[in-house]
């Protein structure tokens, strides 16, 4: 059985109906105020939101570089206008591999273009530009997934080839005047010209010669102007009858080496007396390489020393080990914080370019002559903008020349084309 | 073990130290030990990097890798005298290709940056600049221009000319001066690190 409440009858004094009455028309009114007001701020807040985005936003690859750079292109929002526009910015996003959006740039108004110039080869890429209005904002539509790419020709290098170029063709200049017979000048290089005295010493002593090409592998340059001048070493030394041996670090090295002194052995007429263990690898390991030719010094007690290549933190161990016994040194690197070592222990030093020199001097072939003439073309130049930057400079900051501004600013493009 | 460890490392950089006295059997034993164990652990090395880390886990994404791979093989044709001449081609292709991709290093880094480096007012920007920076930019303008001078070949160094270039030999000659006192200082924090072993971690007597 289902009981209902009874319904409670309530008597309201007519007093107090009044003035239900009159506080119930109060709160209509308050009401009625707020909602006439309702329109005004909605139609404040649609404004701020029709800032229009940007459209035709476009990611194109950057041509002719190294792949590092990508051009964005868009038409502005309709609301960036210079009279009653909205927009106060744009800015620039990119997602990196479908990651997270990264903000790379918050452009004025007006911008139209943009260049990420931070792009890698291996990553994918896409892109949106916010458009700011004061309080509102506007996103674009985010380009399609795409890749940066490297091209064959870098522009950025445009004058770095001009100027190889430039030196390439004295090169070839030289080279040909002297396979016409024509005697090139090189100035005398103290270090070169005592390779034969040293090896005529150890010789006459009945040492064996020490030849120690740096640490480093075959893609060193430094290293390779060592083993050409090992080949003209291990000439004299095939002449003179006299031994060689050569510790190595890598073995690379240990092969190029083997050729070069079998191929002069050979020239000298004496391929008998070539044998492959001239020429013998140690270790890859700096200083178990160190230790070992190290104790080859203090036991063998050679008469001449070779230290021609890349060094590092050995420099000085190998140079004055070999000084202890009383060998010649000749030494050559073009490592800046090696060679105060090699000038302060050895007897001669050849100060980075003339290692790389050497090749040309000891051979006296027309094509190596021509090099080396084509490069002292290339320190012409060197010299010449030296100068002109220098002046050009002075000038410039402190007379503020327009013409002369000019020449600065291209002298810096040129060289910053690195 | 960890005082195993110590008392060898103690062992081999005493033994390795007492060249400074003159050669001798513990020097040798000390020496063979470390080329040993480092030409083992090299070969490791490089089999783990470079055969099985570049080449063999990227043959399939990189057919690139297969010309390395050529080549290296080529390489051991040394082994078989009969075909050993073979062995020349790579090595004449690594020589080539060094030469060609440090040609333009060079000359960027040698040249380019080298000469814009040196682009510098002397009097600096707007007659703002100190005394010493005034000096300092006529040094590094005269010493660059007075070092390509000797390092010019064509010429001998004779007259004006080899004046400049013996002021050239006397600023790199500073350089190196200075070189050679900074790296000094830098070598000396081995052989602290040495006694710091021997001192401290051997023998605890430093804490």
């Amino acid at each position: 059985m289902i009981v209902e409440p009874q319904q409670a009858r309530v008597v309201i004094p007519g007093t107090v109906r009044f003035l239900l009455l009159a506080f119930l028309a109060v709160v209509v009114s308050i009401t009625s105020t707020a909602t006439a007001s309702e329109p005004n701020a909605d139609s404040t807040l649609l404004e701020t939101q029709q800032v229009e985005p940007v459209t035709s936003l476009v990611a194109q690859d950057f041509k002719y570089d190294n792949g590092e750079r990508i051009e964005l292109f868009w038409v502005p929002s309709v609301d960036d206008r210079l009279v009653d526009g909205l927009v106060t910015g744009y800015e620039v996003y990119r997602t990196v591999n479908e990651g997270d959006p990264q903000r790379l740039a918050i452009l004025p108004p007006g911008a139209n273009t943009f260049r990420d110039e931070a792009a890698e080869i291996d990553s994918v890429y896409s892109y949106y530009i916010t458009t700011l209005a004061e309080e509102t904002s506007a996103k674009s539509v985010a380009t399609e997934p795409m890749t940066s790419e490297r091209e064959w020709l870098n522009r950025d290098r445009g004058y770095l080839f001009l100027i190889a170029f430039v030196i390439a063709a004295a090169v070839i200049f030289f080279v040909e005047t002297a396979k016409r017979g024509k005697k090139l000048f090189i100035r005398k290089i103290a270090g070169l010209e005592a390779i034969d005295d040293a090896v005529g010493r150890a010789t006459e002593m009945g040492r064996p010669v020490l030849f120690v090409p740096g640490i480093h592998d075959m893609d060193d340059v430094q290293t390779l102007a060592a083993l050409t001048i090992l080949g003209r070493v291990s000439r004299t030394i095939a002449d003179y009858d006299s031994k060689i041996f050569m510790p190595v670090s890598r073995s690379l090295v240990m092969t190029a080496a083997r050729e070069t002194i079998k191929s002069s052995y050979m020239a000298a007429g004496r391929p008998d007396a070539y044998n492959d263990d001239m020429v013998n690898y140690v270790t890859d390991e700096q200083f178990g390489y160190v230790a070992s030719v190290d104790g080859l010094i203090v036991r063998e007690k050679p008469a001449t020393i070779f230290l021609l290549g890349a060094f590092f933190a050995e420099s000085l161990i190998l140079a004055e080990t070999g000084n202890s016994v009383g060998a010649i040194q000749i030494a050559g690197t073009a490592r800046p914080a090696q060679l105060p070592f090699f000038i302060a222990a050895c007897d001669f030093t050849l100060i980075g370019e003339e290692l790389f020199a050497a090749s040309a001097y000891l051979s006296d072939e027309p094509k190596q002559l021509g090099s080396l003439k084509g490069q002292d073309v290339g320190k012409g130049i060197a010299m010449f903008f030296v100068i002109a930057g220098t002046v050009a400079a002075t000038i410039s900051y402190a007379w503020d020349i327009g013409p002369v501004n000019d020449v600065l600013d291209w002298l810096n493009q040129v060289f910053s084309s690195n | 073990m960890e005082h195993f460890g110590l008392w060898v490392g103690a062992f081999l950089t005493l033994g390795i130290y007492s060249f400074l006295y003159r050669d001798n059997a513990w020097y040798k034993l000390c020496e063979a030990i470390f080329i040993g164990i480092s030409a083992g652990y090299w070969v490791v090395i490089l089999f783990w990097d470079n055969f099985y880390g570049k080449f063999w886990i990227g043959r399939e994404e990189e057919p690139m890798l297969w010309v390395g791979a050529a080549l290296g093989v080529l390489m051991l044709c040394r082994l078989v005298p009969r075909i050993g001449w073979i062995s020349r081609w790579p090595l004449a292709f690594i020589v080539g290709a060094t030469a060609g991709l440090w040609m333009m290093n060079y000359f960027s880094s040698n040249i380019m940056a080298q000469v814009q480096s040196t682009i510098m007012p002397l009097l600096g920007e707007g007659y703002s600049a100190s005394f010493g920076e005034i000096v300092g930019n006529f040094v590094i303008a005269v010493g660059t221009f007075a070092g390509l001078i000797y390092f010019y070949f064509s010429k001998e160094h004779k007259g004006a000319f080899g004046a400049t270039a013996r002021l050239g030999i006397w600023v790199i000659m500073i350089t190196f001066g200075a070189s050679f006192g900074y790296t000094v200082m830098s070598r000396m924090s081995l052989l602290i690190g040495r006694i710091d072993f021997l001192l401290g971690d051997w023998l605890g007597l430093i804490q």
